[in-house]
């Protein structure tokens, strides 16, 4: 029997269908991954499955665990099946934790909640969970506090509350989105251990196609709210039979088709650029210790070249933007734009800053919510000596949302009318408008789904062509800096450890902290290597 | 900890510094002469003389800065020019009235807005959440002197229960004491309990979107648990600012529900003084209130640091 069984899952949230007639179940030891774009009705599934749904929400079918039918069940018998039966770990490890509590107490309130456990008792058996999870009281005493520990160490916190009673399933919901590649896979190993460890059933909620392919043993594809397609992993990978699912996996691995630089002329030179600050006293006339964030690094972009920057969070990828966009004052080095030297003390000239601009990564948190997409493309032209008429700040309003596939009568609109991936198109336009030498972009495509980052991947491909754009690409997501960069840059703890041509860097790294992220990294098997398995049909 | 409870501790001390010169200066030196302001526009030229020697205006400002402060930090307040008895002695039976009721009103206030809140919030944009929003729309609307004498008719005349006005003094037992107080200290709490019981709803639903309130349901908590358990000491930071805020206002800014029990509160010696021009008592007693504020404050500061252990780490 399985573990857990959902049969004709529907929920409507204000009368509108959020999830459509799901059905799935999962087996004892067994992973099944449910994976589908934003708003496919993943994490719904995992709520409902939890009992958990938002306020307005209402669903029909049934979710049997272990042959008892929850929706049947009352709050207070749900209470008892949450935290002992199954266990959830969610998305934000940084806010998952009640920041007011140590991360002992936290752990054992399950303990306690659930068991006659005394307090000293909950204590010792939250120490041995927080070890399981890799976090020794020696090392982690569970006297800490949240914000003493790293994304990944809270995330093992959150799955050790999850696992402390040993249930019988575990609902993953995107456990690793968060977190830096070689943290993913440390986090993605223990789960996959504690699962079959103990026999537990786990669903895995992921948009990385790539996390499901290594680690599922089941992959259920949802789109709209409905499950479009559901086998064990190979088979799934191999036939794809709708075209969803292919589409997803297309769009994973996307390849764009860059031009060939046009020029081989150096248009940025940064040369031994360090960066460092003063941290705060720990005692009283202490002496302030320092902290480099970048040290050191050295580095030129040939004018229509696309150099890639990875590296994993707190590496100073950041600190590094910053100080080429002359927003932070360096404490050593030179930067020189098209041969000019461009201030290093975080007051760079309204002209070198005409000549840099930059896209962030939140297509929902970058722009003013109450002005008109004119206005907001059109804010870096205050940075101009002259200031453009009416009729061309107009125009150029049109030619940059042209470039970037938008229409110009979307020039009036507000920003809530968009999508994630055109709000992220309108962030280019604004970047383009000035027609600046580079753009820098800062983990642009992180928050978009797949299907919406090739578009966008597609589209910086075609601007290298009609515009001929160089740009500096920062991303922790291997696989697109792959594809869109011709030389790449990784770097580690303020320096820059490795920099060559992008595909020999990840086809023959040298330096170990490259290898490691290589392997790190969840990889997507090409079709050729499934079609080729011994019971390809 | 440490570290932020000597910062803490170090602005404390700079505020007084600052407030203190403050006072001085705008009492002491702005323009005009303070004993002929104190004596009023007939007086006579030996009256005036012999007050400017009793104030000391004959030294130099900065002697006459350091005996003022010197003398509050040995608890001499001076000598009051119209009771001619030393403000210390004053200002002492006054705070036995003003910090008791403060501490009452308070204690009223936060007994009926954290349950009142928590309540609404826990059931927000249903009948209960409305009843107790429109409950605090009229807490806050309602002036407190004109509640204050609702109050008296109902409790004092009609039945009898709690004295009209006045104070026994706590000499005559502390319940006859608590008995005087009450009164005023449910006048004072009334807006101060609706206006926190808002913020304290305010804070908790902010604090109800919160990831770590899902995942404690998934831990198994019921939501009430939830709420209690996660969601309260979260939602205290904004409460703790307006409780202080609040007492800091209750310490001092009661003068019109002290004139409607005729207490005689600090509130009461300030105005009192004003009108009678008895600087020495406005000063001194102006920079206790200052005093008293300011510490108000640095507790705040320090309940912030134990409700919230990431203040700890920062400065």
């Amino acid at each position: 029997m399985s573990l857990l069984d959902i049969q004709n899952l529907t929920i409507r949230i204000h009368d509108k269908a959020v999830v459509e007639d799901v059905s799935l179940s999962v087996a004892p030891g067994e992973i099944l991954a449910i994976t589908g774009e934003s708003g496919s009705g993943k994490s719904m599934t995992a709520f409902a499955t939890m009992q958990l749904l938002p306020h307005g929400a209402s669903l029909s079918g049934t979710i049997r665990l272990e042959g008892e039918d929850l929706t049947a069940l009352p709050e207070t018998a749900l209470c008892a099946r949450r935290g002992q039966a199954m266990g959830m770990v969610f998305q934000e490890p940084m806010t998952a934790l009640n920041p007011v509590h140590t991360i002992g107490r936290q752990v054992a309130e399950t303990i306690r909640l659930h068991t006659d456990a005394t307090p000293a008792e909950a204590r010792r058996q939250a120490i041995e969970t927080l070890e399981r999870v890799g976090l020794p009281p020696d090392r982690f005493p569970p006297e800490r506090y949240p914000h003493e520990l790293s994304g990944g160490q809270r995330q093992r916190v959150v799955i050790a509350m999850a696992i402390a009673l040993r249930p019988k399933l575990l609902i993953a919901d995107e456990p690793t989105t968060a977190l830096d590649v070689t943290t993913q896979a440390q986090i993605l190993k223990l789960l996959v251990r504690l699962t079959r460890a103990d026999g537990m059933g786990m669903v895995l909620i992921t948009h990385d196609l790539a996390v499901v392919a290594e680690h599922a043993d089941r992959i259920a594809v949802m789109q709209h709210g409905k499950v479009v397609e559901t086998d064990r992993t190979e088979t799934l990978l191999r036939q794809m039979q709708h075209p969803y699912t292919r589409m997803l996996f297309e769009a994973s691995t996307h390849q764009v088709d860059l031009p060939e630089i046009p020029r081989a002329e150096p248009l940025l030179v940064a040369e031994n650029l360090t960066r460092s600050y003063l941290l705060p006293r720990r005692r009283l006339f202490e002496e302030r210790a320092r902290f480099t964030a970048v040290k050191d690094v050295s580095f030129s972009i040939l004018k229509g070249e696309r150099l890639g920057l990875v590296g994993e969070s707190g590496c100073g990828k950041s600190t590094l933007t910053r100080a080429l966009l002359g927003l932070e004052p360096l404490q050593e080095g030179r930067i020189t734009l098209a041969g000019e030297e461009v201030r290093t003390d975080g007051r760079a000239m309204r002209d070198a800053r005409r000549r840099l601009q930059v896209v962030f990564q939140d297509p929902f948190g970058s722009f003013n919510p109450r002005h008109r997409v004119s206005r907001l493309i059109t804010e870096p032209l205050h940075l101009l000596d002259v200031q453009p008429t009416s009729e061309e700040r107009a125009s150029a309003v049109a030619e940059a949302l042209k470039a970037v596939g938008l229409r110009p009568e979307d020039a009036d609109r507000f920003i809530h009318e968009f999508s994630g991936g055109q709000r992220q198109r309108i962030a280019i336009a604004r970047a383009l408008i000035l027609k600046p030498d580079l753009i820098i972009f800062d983990e642009a495509v992180s928050a978009l789904d797949v299907s919406v980052r090739a578009q966008i991947l597609d589209l910086l491909a075609a601007l290298c062509r009609s515009h001929g754009l160089t740009y500096l690409f920062i991303s922790h997501d291997l696989t697109v800096v792959r594809s869109v960069t011709d030389r790449v840059m990784v770097m580690r703890a303020g320096q820059i450890v490795e920099q060559g041509e992008t595909e020999e860097v990840f086809t023959d790294p040298q330096h170990e902290y490259t290898k490691m992220l290589l392997q790190a990294a969840p990889r997507l098997p090409q079709r050729a290597e499934l079609k080729g398995g011994p019971d390809a049909g | 900890m440490q570290r932020y409870v000597l910062k803490r501790f170090g602005s404390l001390i700079l505020s007084l510094f600052v407030a203190s010169l403050v006072i001085f200066t705008v009492i002491e030196i702005a323009p005009g002469d303070p004993a002929s302001f104190m004596l009023g526009i007939n007086a006579q030229p030996e009256t005036l003389a012999a007050l400017r020697a009793e104030l000391g205006l004959d030294q130099s400002k900065l002697q006459r800065y350091i005996a003022w402060v010197g003398g509050m930090l040995t608890g001499d307040f001076g000598t009051s020019y119209t009771y001619r008895t030393p403000v210390s002695e004053m200002v002492a039976d006054r705070i036995g009235v003003s910090i008791p009721l403060a501490l009452y009103a308070l204690t009223l206030s936060i007994t009926i807005a954290i349950p009142a809140g928590v309540y609404a919030a826990a059931r927000r944009g249903t009948a209960p959440d409305l009843a107790v929003l429109g409950a605090t729309q009229m807490g806050v609307a309602i002036p407190n002197f004109w509640f204050a004498m609702m109050l008296v008719l109902v409790f004092a005349i009609q039945w009898r229960v709690f004295p009209a006005g006045g104070f026994p003094g706590w000499g005559n037992g502390f319940a006859a004491g608590l008995k005087a107080l009450t009164l005023p200290a449910i006048a004072l709490a009334l807006p101060q309990a609706a206006i926190l019981t808002r913020v304290m709803r305010s804070a908790l639903l902010d604090v109800l979107g919160e990831d770590y309130m899902r995942t404690a349901r998934a831990k198994g908590l019921t939501a009430r648990q939830t709420l209690w358990r996660h969601g309260l000491r979260n939602a205290m930071i904004p409460v703790l600012t307006i409780v202080g805020l609040q007492f800091s206002f209750l310490f001092a800014g009661t003068i019109i529900i002290e004139q409607v029990f005729y207490l005689p509160g600090l509130g009461r010696l300030i105005f009192q003084s004003i009108s009678a021009r008895d600087l020495i008592v406005v000063e001194s007693v102006v920079m206790l209130v200052v005093f008293g504020v300011i510490l108000i404050n640095f507790i705040v500061d320090l309940a912030y640091a134990a409700v919230d252990p990431r203040l700890r780490d920062r400065t």
